[in-house]
């Protein structure tokens, strides 16, 4: 027994230089439910091993059992910051094997809620990310911005959060009367707002040192550890969906792209910053250019008729109740349509059989790719760090779980 | 601010020409605007190598990894690679096929994000990698058993989980429906009977093609 009690005190010191950190799954900057295994030498991590899955709900399964009006819902569900962006990339998978076309107004307000739903998110992103690196101000101001652009959401379509506005073939229905308006006096008022927001942050002296030269990323590493959207423009990649595959009116309004140098956490606070403005630029233009008309095709096989003529219409009772059992069929064929969501690019992978439901409906989640480059970035930085490049991802559990 | 630096793609036509002359590539198609190759499964590392660093290619991203399950099919996983290029702004689809034992070959040392994407396959299909010094589970549950996206696993899954107050504890128990998982086919009579009794010689010359 001598021989051990001599090891013992070597063993323990082995302990003491590198140890374990359970970081979550309950943790409030972890953003969700992140369970994030540091291994530590002192304050330094070592290594990162993201443990996720705690919030899988099985959206992949449950979709392959419901018809494609019945699955949009899962999708605001999965990143329920940004619910109408996840919503979309599915209706334009949707009406790609459809081979159908919206009406110009469901466009336009297709685009307007997309960048409602970007301000939306990076409203809540940017505050909460200060808020891990002990700011606590920008959260309190943020959420009220939030809020009244919740109310445009449940304007529109009844619901703060879980929308289920976009459906395949256009909108659920048009904007209430004078909704447009509200919306031009909001998007007048928030450029001031950003600039409020900004002398919290960009040139707080806290805020830099939390943020600048941490968690840098090239442009070659970004690009290999499959970042998009702003955290790969920070990284100096020129690339937006809106610009180079553009889809709905994207074509038609006019916006800058905002380009980062550094690829470091600070960077990714700017693109978001730089974009919330671009969004309101891209409101105005919507606002400006809708005009009265459909929101969506009128073709009754794919979008139901209106209430008040069910009540006097045969043909569109029998319309209503064909569509909300069985659903449309859609073409056997498969397709991998993607939109610039506010994190990155959100995409679909689509594969029909032919029949109501879809045969696969793989979701390529943004933070899903963002969250497995963490070991990489916070390696040899401080434990404080990695929660500051937690924030900077703009992680979602809701959507890397699905 | 760089609006002239995103270019325009090259048509999906020329790209699906210049697909067709990598080896290992069995066929290039262009659906609904994207370009699809279906390819060998055993050429998929050099494929995919070539798809990166060839210079009329540059897909610099593997956006999206995953599989798809055909239980009737011999081979009956597709695997399913999305690439992206940014600089030529081209998509390409990469789809090769394998079934439950024969492993393919992991892409994370060409795309070191692909490592994720390869666990979730394994995670939910039970595609094997190989080369993928990391196949854990990703998704489900820690001790999970089964591959719950194959066609052949039930929607409610086997065990269901609870918090036993008497053992203080959370336990997994077999699932208990109340009432059994109803699925609907939705075909019509006129969609679902193919072959009407006595009908059989019309159904013959259908299928010869004959009015």
């Amino acid at each position: 027994m001598s021989e051990t009690a001599v090891t013992a005190p070597e063993t323990k010191i082995v302990e003491i230089d590198s140890h374990a950190i359970n970081f979550g799954p309950q943790h409030p900057a972890a953003h969700g439910v992140l369970r994030l295994i540091l291994e530590m030498d002192g304050e330094v991590v070592e290594r990162a091993d993201p443990h996720i899955g705690l919030l899988h709900r099985g959206t992949e399964k449950l979709i392959e059992y419901k018809t494609y009006i019945q699955a949009v819902p899962y999708f605001d569900r999965l990143d329920y910051v940004s619910p109408m962006a996840q919503e979309h990339a599915f209706v334009l998978a949707t009406e790609k094997l459809l081979g159908i076309e919206v009406p110009e107004r469901g466009k336009w307000v297709r685009t307007l809620f997309s960048e409602i739903t970007r301000v939306l998110n990076h409203l809540l992103n940017l505050t909460t990310y200060a808020l891990d690196c002990g700011a606590i101000t920008p959260s309190l101001w943020g959420f009220e911005e939030r809020e009244k652009l919740m109310e445009f959401y449940e304007a529109a379509s009844g619901a703060r959060l879980h929308s289920n506005y976009f459906r395949p073939g256009g909108v659920a229905k048009d904007l209430p009367a004078g909704m447009e308006a509200r919306i031009a006096e909001w998007a007048d008022g928030f450029p001031k707002f950003i600039d409020d927001l900004e002398t919290l942050l960009t040139e707080n002296r806290i805020w830099k040192q939390r943020t600048v030269d941490i968690g840098i990323m090239s442009a070659e590493d970004a690009l290999a550890w499959g970042f998009t959207g702003p955290c790969l423009r920070a990284s100096g990649v020129p690339w937006d969906l809106r610009k180079a595959q553009p889809y709905e009116m994207y074509e038609h309004v006019q916006f800058d792209v905002a380009i980062g140098r550094n690829g470091d956490c600070y960077d990714r606070y700017l693109m978001r910053i730089a974009e919330m403005r671009e969004s309101v630029k891209i409101i105005k233009q919507c606002l400006a250019a809708m005009k009265p008309g459909p929101v969506k095709v009128q073709d009754r096989k794919f979008t139901p008729p209106k209430r008040s003529e069910m009540k006097h219409s045969m043909e569109a009772l029998i319309h209503h109740f064909k569509l909300y059992t069985e659903g449309f069929h859609v073409p056997a064929g498969a397709t991998y349509t993607a939109v610039e969501s506010p994190k990155g690019e959100f995409g679909v992978y689509l594969v029909a059989d032919g029949t109501n439901r879809p045969y696969r409906c793989k979701i390529r989640a943004t933070g899903f790719a963002h969250l497995q480059a963490i070991e990489t970035m916070s390696r040899r930085h401080m434990l404080a760090d990695a929660v500051a490049i937690i924030g900077s991802l703009d992680i979602v559990f809701g959507e890397i779980d699905r | 601010m760089a609006e002239d630096a995103i270019e325009a793609g090259a048509a999906p036509a020329t790209l699906a020409d210049q697909l067709a002359t990598i080896p290992g590539v069995l066929s290039v198609t262009v659906e609904n605007g994207e370009v699809v190759a279906h390819a060998r499964a055993d050429a998929i590392l050099t494929i995919v190598t070539t798809l990166r660093d060839d210079p009329r290619f540059a897909f610099e991203q593997l956006i999206d990894l995953c599989g798809v399950d055909w239980p009737e099919r011999a081979e009956r996983f597709d695997v399913v690679y999305n690439l992206l290029s940014v600089s030529l702004n081209q998509r390409v689809r990469v789809i090769v096929t394998t079934d439950e034992t024969t492993p393919v070959a992991s892409v994370h040392g060409v795309w070191p994000v692909a490592t994720w994407w390869e666990r979730e396959a394994w995670d939910l299909f039970g595609i094997a990698f190989s080369g993928q010094p990391d196949l854990r589970r990703i998704l489900t549950d820690y001790g999970f058993e089964g591959h719950p996206l194959r066609k052949d696993f039930p929607l409610t899954g086997y065990v269901e989980v609870r918090y036993d107050e008497d053992r203080k504890q959370v336990v997994y128990e077999p699932v208990r429906l109340t009432q059994d998982f109803r699925s609907f086919d939705f075909l019509s009579p006129w969609e679902a009977i193919t072959t009407l009794p006595g009908d059989e010689k019309a159904q013959a010359a259908r299928k010869e093609g004959k009015p």
